[in-house]
């Protein structure tokens, strides 16, 4: 059973970083873009950024809040020559997922979730940040490209 | 059988206003919240008239103690604790990314966010333990679309549609609900705040299918029906009040 266990601490570290970090980085690499007329730039989401988890409610919300700024500033800058997208990562074979699942059994229970039945690998999550930052995708902003081995297919 | 106890925050103005109203009729018991005594008081009087037991606490919802006490207070007076709508929200101080600081994000996600976080934690908190409970929390149109000019604001409610999301499936197990309405734009002072300029609001309803903005009653009411016992198999769910906006 997930007990919510919410801290006023847990939600300004974690939403400094995820999302004042994201928006402090961003103003300033607009900045630099505009004065070039160039530029694209990726967010990390989360399938966490459109779905809910039970036991990760600032997890969640914070990465919900990416997606929000990722859709807004391409809004803002469109006609800038200046891309912005969010790439959403499903399950990830990371140091981080090993963290944030805890032990080997909640890890491995993330994959049947997926219907690959497999965990992302990061080389594959890099692949999908390459090409969304190429000029292959020159059509692409204000996307959220979810790569998830059909996660968010279901 | 006793009427639901209704707690509101934000409940002196606008959506938060229509709904104490819409959910005052004889015999409701309503907690309502907000930021100033007076005000507080005095629509306290006022929903009084209309036959409601009305309960006002103050509170700043970015304060946990507050909500702590505002959450206590009601189960004090009451017994209980029902319904609860997270409506204490603000439009920050709009305007492009590129003029955002570190204090310009807190302005706006310090109530809409901190302060949704820390009224779900307590009255969960009391909910989970009575084995039943209905929360509504605010989201928007821009809890799912981007707007240019307002990200921090539009990050905000995104962040809300996930806490809602997320407290919907803790809460699953243990009988309590938790769903968001996320309006259009709403005839209220914070829209004519957010928009800035006549231009700019009639811009905005001119993206409106129903070509007008909605009013605050109209929000309460689908609040009313989520918080109702009509609909016990509706959780986790975001549900747009936008005269066909987010259809197009």
């Amino acid at each position: 059973m997930n007990k919510p266990v919410v801290l006023t601490e847990s939600y300004a570290a974690k939403f400094e970083m995820d999302v004042l970090g994201v928006i402090l980085s961003m103003k300033h690499e607009v900045r630099v873009m505009q004065g070039q007329g160039s530029g694209s730039i990726i967010n990390i989401s989360s399938t966490y950024g459109h779905e809910g988890a039970a036991g990760a409610s600032i997890y969640v919300g914070s990465k919900h809040a990416v997606e929000g700024i990722t859709k807004s500033v391409a809004l803002e800058i469109a006609k800038s020559g200046i891309r912005v997208n969010g790439v959403a990562p499903g399950p990830t074979d990371t140091g981080m997922l090993t963290r944030f699942t805890g032990t080997p059994e909640n890890k491995a229970a993330l994959v049947t979730g997926v219907p690959m039945a497999r965990l992302g690998l990061p080389e594959e999550l890099a692949n999908a940040i390459v090409f969304i930052a190429s000029d292959k995708a020159s059509f692409i902003t204000g996307h959220i490209l979810n790569v998830d081995g059909g996660h968010t297919a279901n | 059988m006793n009427m639901p106890v209704i707690l509101i925050t934000g409940a002196l103005t606008g959506i938060g206003r229509a709904t104490a109203l819409a959910f005052a009729d004889a015999g409701s018991r309503i907690v309502i919240s907000g930021r100033h005594d007076d005000a507080g008081q005095a629509f306290a009087t006022e929903l009084r008239a209309l036959c409601a037991d009305v309960l006002f606490v103050r509170a700043d919802v970015r304060r946990e103690g507050d909500v702590r006490n505002l959450v206590d207070k009601a189960v004090e007076r009451f017994g209980c604790l029902d319904v609860a709508v997270n409506n204490a929200g603000t439009e920050g101080k709009p305007g492009p990314l590129t003029e955002q600081t570190a204090e310009s994000y807190a302005a706006t996600f310090d109530t809409n966010v901190l302060g949704t976080i820390l009224s779900l934690k307590h009255e969960m908190r009391v909910m989970l333990a009575q084995g039943h409970g209905n929360i509504v929390n605010l989201s928007s149109t821009f809890g799912s679309h981007g707007a240019a000019g307002a990200s921090m604001y539009v990050a905000s409610k995104h962040a809300v549609e996930g806490l809602t999301k997320s407290a919907a499936l803790e809460g699953a197990g243990f009988g309590v609900r938790v769903n968001a309405v996320a309006p259009g734009p709403i005839e209220t002072e914070l829209l004519n705040r957010f928009a800035g300029s006549a231009e700019r609001k009639a811009g905005a309803i001119a993206g409106v299918p129903l070509k007008r903005a909605g009013k605050p009653e109209e929000i309460a009411q689908t609040i009313m029906f989520l918080a109702s016992d009509k609909v016990p198999f509706i959780t986790g769910q975001i549900v747009g009040v936008n005269g066909g906006k987010t259809a197009a």
